[in-house]
């Protein structure tokens, strides 16, 4: 798996968060946009983009263990449920606040990663991939099935998220919280990838053996980069649970792993850019998917029933077409873009 | 203990085994010789089930005639998918692989719901509906027809492994690629070839699966069962995936009635999974399967 990163010269422009001041400039535009949603935009558009961050957060945790460390995951979900529940539990058995059930949620869905990770220590590949599997069909089913904890289908009513006893309203207040907290999880994933830990989880995924003759303890690092996606996804779900305010076992299938994974390939394997971009990519989808086919539908009412296989046929295709021509992700097009440019009018 | 209920559930068990096996051989087939895992192989399965239904009860054709089209066609449509989708892919990182059968997956889920639907339909059986007594036990004619065909057609394919040329060149490449591909062996047909047997197998399966219930378009979550039997048996290994299909039916039948007491309803659903995660902690080659030894 290689990872696009465009020409770097020196070590002191290999270690900035911000390669360049185009970089600066581009996400400082966007940071007042995003501050600015509020004011110019309506409710919907809001949820949307407050779905989108929390997607973020999810896809950045994902891409921790499998972008970095080549661990494939088909559970994501399931840690991201774990944490939902948590603070669904917390919040509405023990009246917690929401200060106290975020972290908590994360360091649950952490704990479980822990017992994940264990068999990876010997397993591998495709075998790993079943564990993970495995995961995700029997958290999917404890959630189903233990009503007494989890309220089974009927699913668990949460609180308003509040902060210091403050209201925080869905749409401006707890908005800016999930943004936030997404940039600072950016943040600190852009970090691990330059310090040493990060370096050391490249190197389990590109070739372990030489890992572990370095001096890279490789279990370790392996259960490391299981407990950080897992708390990473851990408060992805709680905050997902919060915005929602009610939660049921369906928002935390198969299909949703699947698509966290679709996420981090769509955007870019292995880089935090790919994974903010491919989550928001993936968030939208289903957007522009209803624009097309609600007029097809209203058109032809009883062809709408069907409509649902479009929008599942789109997903396939565009795995299917991202995979074959551009493994690299959107911000592979980026670079391949940029490099274009760069060199004009010469090819390279 | 009840006797006579305990081997009714057992014969049951083996019944839904069987459909387990044929589509956890049709996995174990494919990455047997291109060592991934074909995450499409439900929905092919699912595919073959409505193409077959298709046939046999819009066109109304024979069931003998209208089952060999749908492998017919089964048969060319796998073949495209391999030479379209997957072989591009051939070399490049798992997860690239694994993720583009998946994007398969929900090409072929979608055209199914937009061609068929998303109702129920009766599968036209072959089989009588009236069950059969065995003493004090009964047995569905369904299921006993599934359990014998099952046991038919494994023997055919153990027979084609073992003595034809094709097969034993399917074993060759699955045993070492690069060699097979050195002795002469055209190793793209023979991708192309296993994804066409898998994919008929998989139809076979799909069109059991639909006598004893339905065709809809859920009936790949039932066969995404064959991965616990996969890992119970082995993953290299096809008697293994066998093995491994009819325990994890037999005891998920078993479990389903008698555990459901302790453990509340549904505990059948879940029984397959939970035996692969303690197998995954004691033997992660499972019963039959090889030990990978990676060397530097």
């Amino acid at each position: 798996m290689p990872v696009t990163r465009f020409c770097v010269r020196s070590y002191e422009q290999d270690s900035k968060i911000f390669p360049s001041l185009a970089a600066k400039v581009g996400l400082s535009l966007l940071a007042a946009l995003l501050f600015a949603l509020p004011w110019i935009a309506g409710k919907y558009i809001i949820f949307v983009a407050t779905v989108a961050a929390v997607s973020v957060i999810g896809a950045l945790g994902l891409n921790v263990l499998t972008g970095f460390t080549g661990l494939i995951s088909l559970g994501h979900a399931a840690f991201l449920g774990v944490g939902a529940y948590t603070a669904a539990i917390l919040s509405t058995r023990y009246h917690l606040p929401f200060l106290v059930t975020i972290p908590l949620a994360g360091i649950t869905a952490a704990m479980f990663g822990a017992v994940v990770g264990i068999p990876t220590l010997r397993l591998k590949g495709m075998y790993l991939l079943v564990t993970t599997l495995a995961f995700q069909f029997i958290v999917e089913h404890i959630i189903y099935h233990w009503e007494d904890f989890t309220a089974g289908d009927r699913g668990i009513t949460l609180p308003d998220p509040d902060l210091f006893g403050i209201t925080l309203d869905k749409y401006s207040g707890y908005y800016y919280v999930v943004i936030v907290i997404a940039v600072i999880t950016a943040i600190l994933v852009k970090n691990l990838s330059m310090s040493r830990a990060g370096r050391a989880l490249v190197a389990v995924r590109d070739r372990d053996i030489a890992a572990e003759m370095i001096g890279v303890n490789v279990a370790r690092y392996k259960i490391i980069a299981f407990i950080i996606s897992s708390f990473i996804a851990g408060i992805a779900g709680a905050l997902y649970a919060y915005l929602l305010g009610l939660i049921s076992p369906d928002h935390f299938t198969l299909g949703q792993s699947i698509l966290y994974v679709a996420m981090i390939i769509v955007g870019g394997l292995g880089t935090v850019m790919g994974s903010i971009i491919g989550a928001i990519f993936m968030v939208l989808l289903p957007e522009l998917i209803s624009l097309i086919s609600s007029p097809i539908s209203s058109a032809y009412p009883l062809f709408a029933p069907r409509m649902g296989g479009i929008s599942v046929m789109i997903y396939g295709f565009i795995l299917v077409l991202f995979l074959l021509f551009e493994p690299k992700g959107i911000v592979g097009i980026w670079i391949r873009i940029k490099r274009y440019w760069l060199s004009w009018p010469y090819t390279y | 203990m009840d006797y006579q209920l305990f081997l009714q559930l057992t014969l049951t068990g083996l019944a839904w085994g069987s459909i387990y096996a044929l589509v956890a051989m049709s996995f174990v087939i494919i990455f047997k010789s291109t060592e991934t895992f074909n995450f499409a192989q439900p929905e092919i399965m699912m595919l073959g089930a409505y193409v077959g239904f298709t046939l046999i009860s819009v066109f109304e054709l024979p069931f003998i005639a209208g089952f060999l089209l749908t492998l017919l066609v089964m048969a060319v449509m796998t073949a495209f998918m391999e030479i379209l989708v997957v072989r591009p892919l051939v070399g490049e990182p798992m997860l690239s692989v694994v993720m583009i059968t998946i994007g398969l997956a929900y090409i072929i889920q979608g055209a199914i719901g937009l061609i068929w639907g998303y109702e129920e339909f009766e599968y036209p059986s072959p089989f009588p509906s009236d069950p059969i007594m065995f003493g004090e036990v009964v047995i569905s004619q369904t299921e006993l027809y599934t359990i014998i065909c099952t046991a038919i057609l494994l023997i055919i394919f153990f027979l084609f492994f073992k003595f034809s040329s094709a097969g034993i060149t399917l074993r060759a490449t699955a045993e070492d690629t690069t060699a097979a591909f050195l002795m002469g062996i055209n190793v793209k047909r023979v991708f192309t070839g296993s994804w066409v047997i898998a994919g008929l197998i998989a139809t076979i399966a799909g069109t059991f699966l639909a006598s004893f219930t339905f065709v809809d378009p859920k009936m790949n979550f039932l066969a995404l069962k064959a991965l616990p039997a996969i890992i119970l048996g082995g993953m290299d290994s096809i008697h293994g995936a066998i093995i491994g299909g009819l325990i994890i039916g037999v005891t998920e039948n078993l479990a389903g009635f008698y555990l459901e007491d302790y453990f509340g309803s549904g505990i059948n659903e879940i029984t397959a999974y939970v035996i692969v995660l303690v197998v995954m902690m004691i033997r992660p080659y499972g019963l039959f399967g090889h030990k990978e030894i990676e060397r530097v």
